[in-house]
């Protein structure tokens, strides 16, 4: 086994991600699918760290994890102003700009 | 699993995979997997949170076995303690009962996610398998020196190269908690209207009428509020008739209305020694009222 095999498996999460965002509805489950996205970025990062033999790596996982709490509390803070606008947490409800 | 945790730890110490940390990718992996799918197939939002904490929490111990030991318990901590509790927040308050429509607005679009994702998993995975298929690791770093991997080593390279960036991280965290205090602010109370700011809406045609509503006319003839109000000139004021009552049963009240408009019989003052027959009401109520007039005509 070699470290190539945590690239695959961020691969594939980073593909599962991308379809559900894709496929879901939910805005709260779309935005879940894009954690799952983040962290297995993270993954790669750490991964090839290891490779290297560096901390710079881990430096950059750790600014992702910042950037991505302050995108998860204003993304939340967006849907429920839209929940409490339209009555509905749907992204095929917010069609209001097609229109 | 913790066993195995520790062995893969004490086995990495040279530049290759331990058989502990290949025991362990072989559990966590298929474990984020299928984490990630039960994810985006759960029909209810909340499994799709707990789906995706078994991924998280898998991935912080493949950041654990990594050796990335300050990052495996900052995403169990802030991940799946923070993040995720947010999620479920948000979830019980807005989106937990608009579990997903089965209907696609466009038509096809699933298939062609799925297929589109299997293509690009594909590609991406043969494409990683086939270029990186001699990956020479380096040594790991000490974790127990002070420049090693452990939490010291990544804050002395946070608080010295990336100073700037951790500063520009830290306005980052305060816009966005601005931000989130804004957006999630509902606009403040509205204060109640003012008696002479509803009359200056009433009168300037905003209601419907510029007088609130007759009531009905429960003291000039009789106690019920059945009976409806007289207008000026003695006839039914319409709007002061309830809509229930007046669809329930408008022939039940026939007498009523008739005594009330004028038409029926008069209350006569030997009414409670023989009552008038055409007089009788059928309720209660109605014979109270009558048997009130009648008093108030022998006074």
């Amino acid at each position: 086994m070699t470290p190539t095999y945590y690239l695959l498996l961020a691969a594939l999460l980073f593909c599962i991600g991308a379809v559900g965002v894709l496929i879901r509805r939910n805005a709260v489950v779309v935005f879940m699918c894009i954690e799952l996205m983040l962290n297995s970025v993270n993954l790669t990062l750490i991964t090839f760290a290891r490779i290297e033999g560096g901390l710079e790596g881990q430096v950059m996982a750790f600014f992702v994890m910042v950037v991505a709490a302050a995108e998860v509390v204003v993304g939340l803070a967006i849907i429920m102003a839209i929940f409490r606008a339209r009555r509905s947490a749907s992204v095929d409800d917010t069609n209001l700009l097609k229109y | 699993m913790s066993a195995v945790l520790a062995q893969a730890v004490t086995l990495a110490q040279g530049g290759e995979v331990s058989t502990g940390e290949a025991v362990a990718f072989w559990i966590l992996g298929p474990a984020a997997v299928a984490g990630a799918l039960g994810m985006i197939l759960a029909r209810n939002a909340v499994h799709s949170a707990l789906w995706l904490v078994l991924t998280m929490l898998s991935l912080a111990m493949i950041y654990l076995t990594q050796r990335a030991t300050f990052l495996g318990f900052t995403q169990i901590i802030v991940y799946t303690g923070a993040i995720m509790m947010l999620f479920l927040f948000v979830l019980m308050l807005a989106g937990r009962d608009s579990s997903d429509s089965v209907v696609e607005v466009l038509r096809g679009q699933r298939l062609a996610a799925g297929l589109l994702g299997i293509g690009l998993a594909v590609l991406v995975v043969t494409l990683l398998g086939r270029s990186l298929t001699d990956t020479q690791i380096a040594a790991p770093l000490d974790p127990y020196s002070p420049e090693g991997g452990g939490a010291g080593g990544l804050g002395r390279l946070i608080f010295g190269d990336f100073l700037f960036p951790f500063e520009l991280s830290a306005a980052l965290l305060i816009v966005a908690a601005v931000g989130a205090m804004l957006l999630s602010h509902s606009g403040g109370k509205k204060t109640k209207k003012t008696q002479r700011e509803l009359v200056e809406e009433r009168f300037r045609g905003q209601h419907d009428r510029p007088s609130p509503l007759p009531g009905p006319g429960v003291f000039a003839t009789a106690n019920s509020v059945a009976t409806p109000a007289l207008l000026p000139d003695g006839s039914v004021a319409p709007e002061s008739l309830s809509r229930i009552i007046d669809s329930a049963a408008a022939e039940e009240f026939r007498d009523e209305i008739r005594e009330v408009s004028g038409t029926g019989p008069e209350a006569d003052a030997h009414a409670l020694i023989t009552p008038a027959e055409g007089a009788e009401a059928p309720g209660g109520e109605g014979t109270d009222g009558q048997r009130a007039d009648s008093e108030g005509d022998k006074a």
